[in-house]
């Protein structure tokens, strides 16, 4: 499966909703598809999307929060499973894509490669619902799925190690922060 | 255990006048009471954490969403959250008012703490973080609203050293 097929098999559920996404390939993967100005695109502090996305969860309970994350980068907060499996909170879903690589830094694999397994850590932090899925019918099931359950939910999804040519896009950091912040200060309208 | 209660909640008092709704942690000795009065608070998310770097992520978050947050977190978490500090709060603009317990300094009896104490001030001062020490209970309630102030008008990460002079109470 690839990266961006799944995210345009799911765009239509990210539109409307609040999006954290990880550095490099996903976040330049993401704008290519359509920015809104519901995404914002952490593209450094490897490892701290999912804390985002934990935190406007748990700060406002009136917003669906979907956090894109990736293998290198739940590996570097690992700690933060727990975190999000002690507070649980059901307006929070938690996506992982996994293509066994730092691909954004050379294609360098991750333990991932050599079998340590995301779902696995997750559930056994207290995740209350994991899956991983392969192909897109899975991904975008499973994605309908965790948004309907109301259950902090995470999702491996196994992809290829392909990403764009390029990282750079002409959204500059600075704007994307602040469009973001005005974004959720002025919404609240949980689906 | 010596830590002074009077001082944690003048602390917590003046956290929560100042608007305050979020506070992430990591318990240190000097921290039980702030956890334990943000704990029994129903109006304030305490965030329990594995490592403080997470904290940094989630006080960006929460100030995105427009909720005001706090840290509160021992000078060895301020090391362990160095990296979120840059690669965040710095680059992303984002008010972080962190209260952080100054073990290590004059007075320290743990030989594991004088490392880190040793370090703290030059670390803030490289990072070019704005710091005061809360070491008095009369500049407490003062000095949080400022450095919450500076933060918001700067969007930029401040930190509050809560003193030995302040948290400890010496057995007379």
């Amino acid at each position: 499966m690839l990266r961006i097929d799944a995210l345009n098999a799911i765009y239509p559920l990210l539109e409307e909703r609040i999006v954290v996404t990880i550095m490099g390939a996903v976040s330049a993967e993401l704008q290519s598809i359509g920015h809104r100005p519901g995404f914002f695109y952490l593209q450094h502090a490897m490892g701290l999307a999912s804390s985002m996305g934990l935190g406007i969860a748990l700060a406002r309970p009136d917003l669906n929060v979907i956090v894109l994350d990736g293998d290198g980068s739940i590996l570097m907060n690992a700690g933060g499973l727990t975190t999000m499996a002690r507070y649980r909170p059901d307006n929070l879903l938690h996506i992982v894509f996994d293509n066994e690589s730092l691909l954004s830094v050379g294609g360098f694999p991750t333990a991932t490669a050599t079998g340590s397994d995301i779902e696995g850590m997750a559930a056994a932090a207290g995740i209350p619902r994991t899956s991983t899925v392969r192909s897109i019918d899975e991904f975008t099931e499973a994605v309908g799925a965790a948004l309907e359950a109301r259950e902090m939910t995470t999702i491996v999804a196994k992809v290829d190690a392909i990403g764009p040519k390029a990282f750079l896009t002409d959204l500059p950091l600075l704007e994307n922060r602040f469009q973001f912040a005005r974004h959720l200060r002025g919404t609240g309208d949980r689906q | 255990m010596p830590v002074s209660t009077t001082s944690s909640q003048l602390i917590y008092d003046s956290l929560k006048a100042n608007g305050t709704r979020l506070l992430s942690a990591l318990p240190e000795t000097w921290l039980v009471h702030l956890i334990r009065m943000a704990e029994d608070d129903p109006d304030m998310t305490l965030v329990r954490l594995a490592k403080e770097e997470e904290g940094v992520g989630i006080s960006a978050g929460a100030h995105l969403a427009g909720v005001k947050s706090a840290m509160l977190m021992q000078n060895h978490g301020f090391l362990a959250s160095i990296n979120g500090i840059v690669s965040l709060a710095h680059l992303y603009h984002i008010p972080l008012l962190m209260l952080i317990s100054y073990r290590g300094e004059f007075g320290e009896l743990d030989p594991w703490q004088t490392q880190g104490g040793g370090v703290t001030l030059p670390l803030l001062d490289s990072l070019g973080i704005p710091y005061d020490r809360l070491d008095d209970p009369s500049h407490v309630t003062r000095r949080i609203h400022k450095a919450q102030s500076l933060a918001d008008a700067a969007l930029k990460p401040v930190a509050l050293l809560l003193c030995r002079d302040l948290m400890w109470e010496e057995a007379t």
